[in-house]
């Protein structure tokens, strides 16, 4: 397969850029793991359930429809269940390596002039007594439940982390008939209202779920923590407790809340595999851009949750600014993206700036883990053997992994690797990830022989 | 934190052969600071695979080392290090595919059993017993019991503190201390003087630099290789496998891409495959034409590893010197100067040796190898 521009991601993001692109005149190939377009955001629900009314499930439906049918009357070419393990860069430009889902064991290529990163972000979540139990899911896992399998993942929840997530989540849990015992936010209400300016363009959408809530009679406990989830088999129950402004729980606050589903999150981080296999400069753990969205290696855009956690809105503006620039170049034009566009972006970074600056776990989170909590769930390390790889030398987080095991598994670091770092007492660090994703290594090595016959 | 520091010895580098000098140093009654700029095991120790192998080595310095190393490796594991640094004495199956290649291997492995090492040949019907999952069709093999496995980053942790050393990471060596006659007194570092009438630089791939801050030359240089790791798998392979053609590589002066993999389990589940060697300088981009080659080679050995998946892979720089023997032992330019470094790609599996020819070489006994062919001022003095 050949393009001119290869775009890897069908959320918002990578919809608009492939649009943006397409209606330049660029041949563009849209690539996705997933069997629907849509991303996480306007995750589908399967063909298959027949659902009738999806928009109920779905914030800015309109949005979706506008890029969907766009992307119907544009000549791009949508190749879903491509899983990308690898984007390598080749004299005459960049070939995307891809194996075709579910079971992923073939191998498929993409050969394109640019490529177009617009690979989202993953939830990340820390580790707390009790985390491992069934019935602990991640807050876009809950999500994902919902909007694309039309499954409620339990009967009584408590939604708990940090991060604008929550609310939606809550909201939408709430909506489809769960029992939402609490939602337990680690930010005081304080924090949130002194950045209240810049998240202006936010809080109407905020206010929206925060009303949504209030129908459902959900209670919010704002800087409050689950410090244990209990349960033998399955999840009970969690505790939850009250933090003081050092973000330590205050002793004497404990409560139990029954319930069979905990829905926790604790924030996103940038997808940068792809990017950092191409050489990509980052800027702290996202991909570096310039003001087209180019990264600093020739031929390479990205935008979206990959250059910075901001929601769907700025990935839209992202994606159109990035597609309209890669649709320039590759025609020798100038860019022209839509001024809104530009006017979105600069708007709604400030908005995001603000909500992660608000929106953080709190301080002394690891005082809550106790030795005997597996950290890493891949390798089954414990919060004690980490301590105990400190103690013997390891200052960060790359040598805890060596002396540990923990993050070389089969997530490769994406569920423990923040943990791990706030353990060792370090910022996290991007991570090399050479692998987007697992590769057989048969599909390796007749690409050897390919080579060894060219 | 600016403190100053008094000891016998200061050993540049927290690898394994830093360890291992501390280890034997400490024991030979000689108060030890083990000084990093980065973690314990952040070099070439943390992307290395934990190979103790005598059967890639010709007859020669480098075999008797690590003959030596061998022997010590078994002595700690003896002692009680065993589980820690993950040792095994799994041993090595080194298989040929030709009649051609296999005549090439029995002539190298006769010379090893002079050298003392155990090498005994395996007829093609034979292999199945010793790898079950080994590719039909083989000529034939050399079985090395000898060969065994530690974990690196743990080697070098349990190491250092089975040494009891200081150990002060996060510190960076500047330059040296000398006294009015020109010998070294002890490190500069960017937190302070260490005060010592030793040091020791095994410092790895930086092993140049620190003899470059110390005022010596010593052409240490970096060759790249790239590991691959499978996902998580009963065990199916149970030795270090490798195809013969690897003896070849580790000699061989050609900067051209020579992959020959060595294929293992690990006491966690994963195979490792490596490892690719080629100049590139300190580049650590990924380099897939070396990673196909790697898992070409491991796939013609065990063909099941096919359908196994690669989750993960890893870069690392051997140091090597130009005639691919380290340097170990005092400096006569630098006096109190002494080296541990240039291991290439075998640092893990000659630590021990290495770190017993040091500790002796600084309490004056005599060594138990010849020092004369690891000499640090061996090579020409680089033009300026």
């Amino acid at each position: 397969m050949r393009a001119e521009l290869v775009v890897i991601g069908a959320g918002p993001a990578g919809l608009a850029a492939s649009l943006a692109a397409a209606a330049r005149g660029t041949r563009v190939v849209l690539v996705d793991a997933a069997t629907e377009t849509g991303g996480q955001f306007y995750r589908q629900p399967a063909a298959a359930l027949g659902a009738g009314r999806p928009e109920a499930l779905h914030h800015r439906w309109r949005t979706w429809e506008r890029l969907r049918d766009g992307l119907a009357a544009r000549s791009v070419r949508v190749l879903t269940d491509h899983h990308v393990w690898c984007v390598e860069r080749t004299p005459g430009g960049f070939t995307v390596h891809a194996l075709l889902g579910p079971e992923q064991e073939e191998p498929a290529e993409v050969h394109a002039r640019a490529v177009l990163l617009a690979t989202g972000g993953y939830e990340h979540v820390l580790p707390f007594p009790g985390w491992t139990l069934p019935g602990v899911v991640t807050a876009g896992g809950a999500q994902a439940m919902l909007k694309g399998a039309l499954v409620a993942p339990g009967r009584r929840a408590v939604v708990a982390g940090t991060g604008p997530l929550l609310l939606p989540v809550a909201a939408g849990l709430a909506a489809a008939g769960v029992e939402v015992a609490a939602l337990v936010e680690s930010t005081g209400p304080g924090r949130l209202a002194r950045h209240g300016r810049a998240l202006a363009g936010k809080l109407p959408e905020g206010a929206g779920y925060a009303a949504r809530l209030l129908r459902h009679r959900v209670p919010v406990l704002a800087r409050h923590t689950v410090v244990r989830a209990h349960g033998d088999d399955r999840l009970t129950g969690v505790t939850v407790a009250a933090l003081d402004t050092a973000g330590r729980v205050r002793p004497g606050t404990e409560r139990h809340l029954p319930c069979d589903t905990l829905a926790v999150g604790h924030g996103m981080l940038p997808h940068t595999d792809l990017a950092e296999g191409l050489g990509c400069g980052l800027d702290g753990l996202a991909v570096a851009v310039d003001a087209e969205q180019r990264t600093d290696v020739p031929g390479v855009w990205a935008a979206g949750e990959s250059t910075g956690i901001g929601g769907a809105a700025l990935a839209l503006a992202e994606g159109h600014i990035a597609g309209c620039s890669a649709a320039a170049h590759l025609r020798g034009t100038a860019p022209g993206p839509a001024p809104a566009a530009l006017k979105a972006r600069t708007k709604l970074r400030r908005s995001a700036a603000a909500l992660d600056a608000a929106y953080a776990p709190p301080a002394h989170w690891t005082e809550q883990v106790t030795d005997d909590t597996v950290v890493c769930r891949c390798e089954e390390v414990t919060a004690g053997a980490v301590r105990d790889a400190l103690d013997l030398g390891a200052g960060d987080e790359r040598t805890v992994k060596l002396l540990t095991r923990a993050g070389m598994g089969w997530c490769q670091g994406r569920m423990c690797q923040a943990a791990v770092a706030g353990l060792a007492g370090c910022p996290p660090t991007p991570s090399r990830r050479p692998f987007a994703r697992p590769v057989p290594l048969g599909v390796l090595a007749r690409q050897h022989t390919q080579e060894e016959l060219s | 934190m600016i403190e100053s520091l008094t000891c016998d010895v200061v050993v540049v580098g927290a690898g394994v052969v830093g360890a291992a000098c501390a280890l034997y140093a400490a024991r030979a009654g000689l108060d030890t600071v083990v000084v990093d700029r980065g973690p314990v095991a952040g070099g070439t120790t943390g992307a290395g695979e934990g190979n103790l192998l005598v059967s890639d080595k010709e007859p020669g310095p480098e075999l008797d080392l690590a003959l030596l190393s061998a022997r010590l490796w078994a002595e700690l594991a003896r002692e009680g290090l065993g589980k820690a640094v993950e040792y095994e004495a799994k041993g090595g199956l080194v298989v040929a595919g030709t009649g051609e290649a296999l005549a090439g291997l029995e002539r190298l492995a006769a010379g090893q059993r002079a050298a003392g090492v155990e090498a005994v040949p395996v007829p093609p019907d034979r292999l199945p017993d010793l790898e079950p999952c080994l590719a039909p069709g083989l000529a034939g093999g050399v079985h090395y019991p000898q060969d065994a496995q530690v974990m690196p980053a743990l080697a070098a942790a349990h190491l250092l503190r089975a040494s009891n050393a200081r150990l002060l990471t996060g510190r960076e060596m500047t330059g040296v201390l000398r006294g009015p006659d020109g010998a070294v007194r002890g490190l500069r570092t960017d937190r302070g003087d260490i005060h010592a009438p030793a040091v020791v630089n095994a410092a790895g791939t930086w092993g140049g630099e620190v003899a470059a801050r110390a005022g010596v030359s010593l052409p240490v240089l970096p060759r790249r290789g790239f590991v691959l790791v499978t996902e998580p798998l009963p065990p199916r392979i149970r030795h270090k496998v490798y195809a013969a053609d690897y003896v070849a590589d580790v000699a061989s002066d050609s900067a051209a891409l020579q992959t020959s993999p060595v294929v293992e389990g690990t006491p966690a589940g994963p195979v490792l495959i490596g490892a690719s060697r080629e100049r590139a300088g300190f580049d650590r981009s990924l380099s897939l034409p070396a990673l196909r080659a790697l898992a070409a080679g491991a796939t013609r050995l065990f063909p099941f590893l096919a359908g196994v998946r690669a989750v993960r892979t890893y870069v690392g720089f051997r140091p090597y010197l130009p005639d691919h023997l380290p340097a170990i032992g005092p400096d006569p330019r630098a006096p109190g100067l002494l080296h541990a470094c240039g291991h290439e790609g075998a640092g893990i599996g000659l630590a021990t040796g290495t770190g017993r020819l040091i500790a002796q070489a600084l309490t004056g006994r005599t060594p138990d190898l010849d020092l004369v062919p690891f000499r640090p001022d061996r090579f020409p003095e680089e033009a300026e």
